[in-house]
This record gives C-alpha cells, structure tokens and sequence, in this order.
C-alpha cells in the first residue's frame, strides 16, 4: 500500500461509500439470481437506487482527476515527499444504512465460488494498514535524515507568519531574455552604409579551446592574424590569403593568449605552463621564454617594449622584453584569473578584468611604461566576469567593458574622474568588444541565445546592425589594420569575416583575398 | 561592517559571529531574489559590500520581512538550537516549489569556553570566503532553469525540538522540489558558525 496523503482522504472516503451502497459488507453481496428474483418484488425502489447509483458512479470516475487523484500520482513519483503522519484523523466506518437496498446494476462475475466474501470482507473493512513494514520505516527514516538533516520528528521548521509581498500580477520574470531572445528590429535611423548581413568568409578553425576566459586572436598591423586553435598557433595573411604554421606546444600544454606587439612582426604567446613565449614571426623564430607565472597566462598586452601578462592566479607581471631580468613587477589587483587585460592607446592606463567581477584601472609609472603596484580605479559594478575591454581610439581615457553571463552589461567608464559614465544591457554574454574609428561605432561580441555580434552607435548606444550566423557563441574579435573588417572566432570552430565597417570614400585595397591554395586551415566560401 | 562585537581587535564574538552569517544571508537572499527574477529590477538598489556590488530589495515588507526573520535566526544562531535555513521558491498559481535554497548550519569550536565562545579567525579571510558564496550565487544563473511564473519566496527555519515558537511565527511543513536536482556552493566558516549553501532546483525534462 502506498503511503496515504490527507489529501487522498476524500477519495478514499467516497470509495468505502461506493461499497457501502450495495448494502453492508457482513457478507458480500448476494449472488445475481438471487437479486433478480428480489428484483420484481422491489419494483419501486428501482428507480430511485439506479439513479442514486448513477450519481455515485459518476463522481467517482470524477474523483481521480481532481486532486485528490493527482496525489496518488505525485507520492508513486516522488518518494521522498514526507509521508503525513500516521495520526490520521479521518474515519473510515462505512455508514451502515441502506440495509434493504438491492443493487440493480452490477458487473457480471461468471462464478462466485472462487471468491472468499468473508476474507474479502474483512480485508475491505481493515483501517488503513498503519503498520508499515520495518524496511519500509527505515527507508522512510533515513530519507528524512537525509532531507532534513536529522528525524524528522525531532525538527521543528517555523516561519514567520506575516509573509512579503509577491510581485503583481503579469509580472514577467527578467531573466527570460537569457533563455529566449527575438530579434530585435535594428535602429530605425536610416544608415547610409550597406551592412552585409552574411560574413564576407568563413574560416575553418578546428580544435579551437572553448573557454571564454582565453584570448585566442589578435590581427596584426601588417595584416597578418594570429590564431591559436589548441596546442597550435597559425599565422594568417590577410592580404595573400597564406597560411603558415608558427609553433606546437609540447605535451598537454595549449595556447591561451596572443598578442602582437604595435608595430611590428613579434608575437607574444601565453602558455598554459605560466610561461610567455616571444616570437619574431618573420623569421619564425622564437626569441625567448619569459617565466614568473604560476598557472596559466590567458591575457596579454603590449605597452611599446612593455609587454603585462595576465593569469589564472590572478596577477599580473610587467615584463620588460628588451631586458635580460624581464619582471619589472608583479602586481597582484584580483583574486582569480584575469581575463581581460587591455593597456590604453597612449599607454596612460591599464584595465584588467578578472573572473572575480573586478576591473581594476591601473596608471603608469611617470616617464614609464609599466604600471604602478596599486590601481586607480577599482570597479565592481560587473555581476559576473570582465573579460570584454576595449578603450576608445578618439578619447583615450573612456573605456568600454562587458560582462559575463550572469551581467550582459556593457559599461562606459571615464578613468580620468572614475565614473560610469553608461550602462547598458545587451541580454547576453559579452566575450569582446571593439571601437570602429571610421564610424564611431562599437561592436560586441556575445554567447547564449543569438551568438550573434551587435554593432552600436557610440554613444548614443542604438543598435545599428545585428549579424547572425555563428552556430556557437562568439569567443573572440580582433580588427583589421584598415579597420574595416571585423574577425569572430566562435565555440563552433569557424572564423567568420564581416566586412562591417568599409569606408564609402575610399575602396580599401587590402581588402581580404582568397588564394586556391591548399593549406592547414580549410577556407571555404559561403 | 556594521555591528560586529568584537571583545579585541582581532576576535569574534559569539554575538558577532551570528551577525556575520546574518549579514551574509541578508544580501545572499537579496541577490537570490534579484537573479532569479522574482522581483522587478527597479526594485532593487546596488550596495557595496566585501568588495562586490549586489542588489538589495527596496522594497518595505520585504525588507521587514527578512529583517524579523533574521533577527530571530541570530537569537537562535547564538542558542545553537537552528540547523538550518531555507529559502523556498514557490509558484504562486500551482503552489508548486520550484526551487529552494537551504543554508545548513554547522557549529564550530567549543561553546563551553570559558567568558563565551571567541574566533580569532581574521574578519578579512571570513569576508573573502563570504564573497566567494555570493559570487557562486550570482554566477548560478548560467545552469538554473528559467522560473517561467509569478513566484513568491518564504524562509524557513530549521530548529531543535523544544524550541518556544515565537510571537507571529508558525510552524510550517517541509518544502520538496519535484525532480530535484542539487548543486553545493561554497561555504565559509567564523570558526563558530560554518555555513553551506546548497540550490535544490527543478531538473527540466
């Protein structure tokens, strides 16, 4: 028998009087001959017991569905609801009336003989069995132990009787714009450019690390992308279309971070080992290793001969590549990884963002181009992790930062008096953010539910274009040198080309162009 | 922080300790009722707090709602008599939990010292692990399921038997989700009190 609920109590009560109608239970009812030769004798009680009859058969087909049904399905379901207490209060005597009714309608039972009315009987009119068996007591023991965190009976759960207040009525829960987006029509002002709404090229980028906290990208000023796809870092030239394999790691190690220098051909590499690689890449040669990290390096950034690391642990390292004794400093602003580590246009300042919520603001040294130990600026507005940093090229102290899932904010910050200048929220997780100089546009890269890349009027923040296509979310954007053409690396292994940003007056000429050549990463033209 | 009875500079009270986890369950549950949508997001106002910014209610009777609640859990907290709190999510038409958050209470050290119970535990460790929760918490929305109906939130305190049941208190039953699906937080301990923060939600079919 399973467990019975209060609740159940009602039905249970209706189908002991069911039974109670076909006259009491002292010995079954009599045998069909037998009743049909009564049935001439009590003509007139005929009518009136098939409809009361009636009445009852049909509430009780009723019954199941109501709630005292459904209980009986959720306690099979859901075993660990707590059995009530045994003190039941119901009663189960079944009203001894209706002695001289005979039941008319009945279902027909070819041979009695085989059925024991007298056990029957007793069986029927048993209370409710509370006697569980002694596994089934301990099953339910345990169970409460488990759920309770001791016996139940010896818990007491209070509460405050005066309960708050719930939302009105029709109040939509805010948080479904991260499970369910439509699209949403893009800024009614008229642009005078053509946006192409399909990337201009897809790139195949296989085995690329699908961890937003990495930054797997970076386009060089001489036109060439560098783009690590796990162990492997491949160097990309946009204006030729070769494609050339620079390093391996070695082991279980995988690339975690690029970042070419600002003018020039050396690439810095972050290892999962803690270490910085520096390569000169027109000759495809590494220059040296730089140590000082004790986990992983998943942010970089140039500073002229400057180059700040960022890691797991959450420090940073100056590292001075010109130098023999490279660290200039270690600086420790978050307590988990830094993700996002951007150093301004005029070297003046620093952002780091970090899986702790934190963007930390740091000034440089005076007449240097590393940072000073403590930062100017300690932010915490983010609710989730900071990885999407971009500083404005037109006004070298705003900067521009996104958050992670739990956040979708991106944030405009003026360093020079440390305020949020904007806030606005894109629905989504923001992986990358970049400026358009030839627009004055920004455009963000995000995850869940559209994968979708948003281009922005700065700064009045209306949405200029939304492009689609990425079947994963995006993880990383870099820009051309010419500052027309936007890269999207997303978790579905493609490298997607918009050509988002082309100047009207003047057709660029280093306009992405496709060699037939065999090579390690498949190009293919969509 | 506010409030924090401390007998020297580097130890915590009994008193204090309670008012620590307090605090804690004050801006958790806040943070709770803002990432999950039960409430309007105008109505909550950021504050700062162990180095983060969370979201506090502005709403009046929900701030008494907790306050009154709380106090009697600090009461308590200082007794040893609760094991734990719980913050039940429930939807409104069906009466159905959706999710509930339960705060298991643990004690810690000797409560027979002598002059009361004392943590040297430095309040910058304890604060630390304190944020690190509320982080867990706000980050939670990346796996809990969407609470697609009008809900209402109840707290609900576990305690020994025998305890008097205050003035407007009630008892109440316990409050089980339907293919239930757990996850443990983070916890963080005065040396004292050690709290454990576990989000038992509805595992979507």
């Amino acid at each position: 028998g399973a467990a019975i609920v209060m609740s159940q109590f009602k039905f249970v009560n209706e189908m002991n009087n069911l039974l109670t109608v076909e006259g009491p239970l002292t010995k079954g009812p009599p045998p069909r001959w037998q009743r049909k030769g009564q049935e001439n004798q009590s003509m007139n009680n005929l009518s009136l017991n098939s409809s009361k009859q009636k009445s009852f058969s049909t509430s009780i087909t009723k019954t199941p569905t109501k709630t005292g049904g459904s209980d009986v399905v959720k306690t099979r379901k859901t075993p660990s609801k707590t059995p009530s207490k045994n003190k039941s209060t119901r009663s189960t005597t079944p009203t001894p009336n209706k002695a001289a009714k005979t039941p008319v309608a009945d279902r027909f039972i070819p041979a009695r003989s085989t059925s024991n009315f007298d056990l029957a009987h007793y069986k029927l009119k048993q209370e409710d069995n509370t006697m569980d068996s002694p596994s089934k007591k301990e099953l339910q023991r345990v169970m409460c132990e488990n759920l309770h965190g001791g016996d139940i009976d010896s818990v007491k759960i209070l509460s405050y009787r005066h309960k708050p207040p719930t939302a009105p009525e029709g109040f939509q829960n805010p948080m479904r714009v991260i499970y369910t987006q439509t699209k949403t029509p893009a800024s009614v002002k008229s642009n005078n450019r053509y946006i192409p709404q399909a990337p201009d090229r897809i790139l195949d980028a296989p085995d690329i690390v699908d961890d937003y906290y990495l930054n797997l990208m970076d386009w060089s000023t001489n036109n060439i992308l560098a783009a690590a796809l796990g162990a492997h870092v491949y160097l990309w030239n946009a204006g030729t279309g070769n494609i050339e394999e620079l390093l391996e790691l070695q082991g279980n190690d995988y690339v975690c971070s690029l970042a070419w220098i600002q003018e020039g051909d050396h690439l810095a590499v972050g290892t999962t080992n803690g270490t910085v690689e520096l390569w000169d890449c027109s000759r495809a040669k590494r220059l040296r290793i730089m140590d000082g990290h004790s986990a992983r390096v998943g942010s970089l950034s140039w500073n002229s001969y400057i180059l700040t690391s960022g890691c797991r642990s959450g420090q940073i390292i100056h590292h001075d590549v010109r130098q023999r004794d490279h660290m200039i400093s270690l600086i420790t602003g978050h307590s988990q990884e830094v993700c996002g580590l951007k150093w301004s246009p005029d070297g003046r300042y620093l952002a780091s963002g970090g899986n702790d919520n934190v963007l930390n603001i740091w000034q440089s040294v005076n007449g240097n181009h590393h940072s000073q130990n403590q930062p100017l600026h300690v932010f915490t507005s983010h609710q989730a992790a900071v990885k999407a940093l971009a500083w404005c090229p037109w006004q070298p102290h705003v900067l521009a930062s996104g958050g992670g899932t739990a956040d979708r904010h991106i944030r405009f910050w003026n360093c020079n008096t440390g305020s949020c200048v904007n806030a606005v929220d894109t629905k989504s997780q923001v992986c990358a953010l970049l400026w358009s100089t030839n627009y004055k546009e920004l455009i963000s890269g995000h995850g869940f539910a559209n994968n979708e890349l948003i281009i922005w009027k700065y700064p009045a923040m209306t949405k200029v274009a939304e492009l689609r296509g990425h079947t994963a979310r995006v993880l990383h954007l870099a820009m051309s040198p010419d500052g027309s053409t936007v890269l999207s690396a997303g978790a579905d292994e493609t490298l997607r080309l918009w050509k988002c940003f082309v100047k009207n007056t003047t057709k660029s000429k280093t306009a992405v162009q496709v060699r037939d050549k065999p090579s390690l990463l498949k190009q293919c033209i969509r | 922080m506010a409030g924090v009875a401390q007998q020297s500079k580097s130890t915590i009270t009994l008193k204090g300790s309670a008012e620590i986890v307090c605090d804690y369950l004050n801006f958790g549950i806040n943070s709770i009722l803002f990432q999950r949508g039960l409430y309007p997001p105008e109505n909550f106002q950021t504050t700062e707090n162990y180095g983060l910014t969370i979201l506090m209610s502005t709403d009046n009777k929900i701030k008494e709602f907790l306050s009154t609640s709380l106090n009697q859990l600090k009461e308590w907290l200082i007794q040893r008599s609760v094991n734990k709190v719980a913050l039940i999510i429930t939807n409104v038409k069906s009466l159905e939990v959706m999710e509930r958050w339960d705060f298991h209470i643990e004690y810690e050290g000797n409560p027979d010292q002598p002059g009361g119970q004392v943590s040297d535990k430095p309040l910058k460790v304890i604060k630390n692990e304190i944020r690190d929760v509320l982080k867990q918490i706000a980050s939670s929305v990346a796996y809990l399921p969407l609470l697609d109906c009008l809900c209402s939130f109840d707290i609900q305190i576990y305690t020994k038997n025998g305890i008097e049941l205050p003035a407007e208190w009630s008892e109440a039953q316990a409050a089980h989700v339907k293919n239930a699906q757990s996850v443990k937080m983070r916890s963080f301990s005065t040396n004292i009190h050690k709290m454990e923060t576990v989000v038992t939600y509805k595992n979507e079919d």
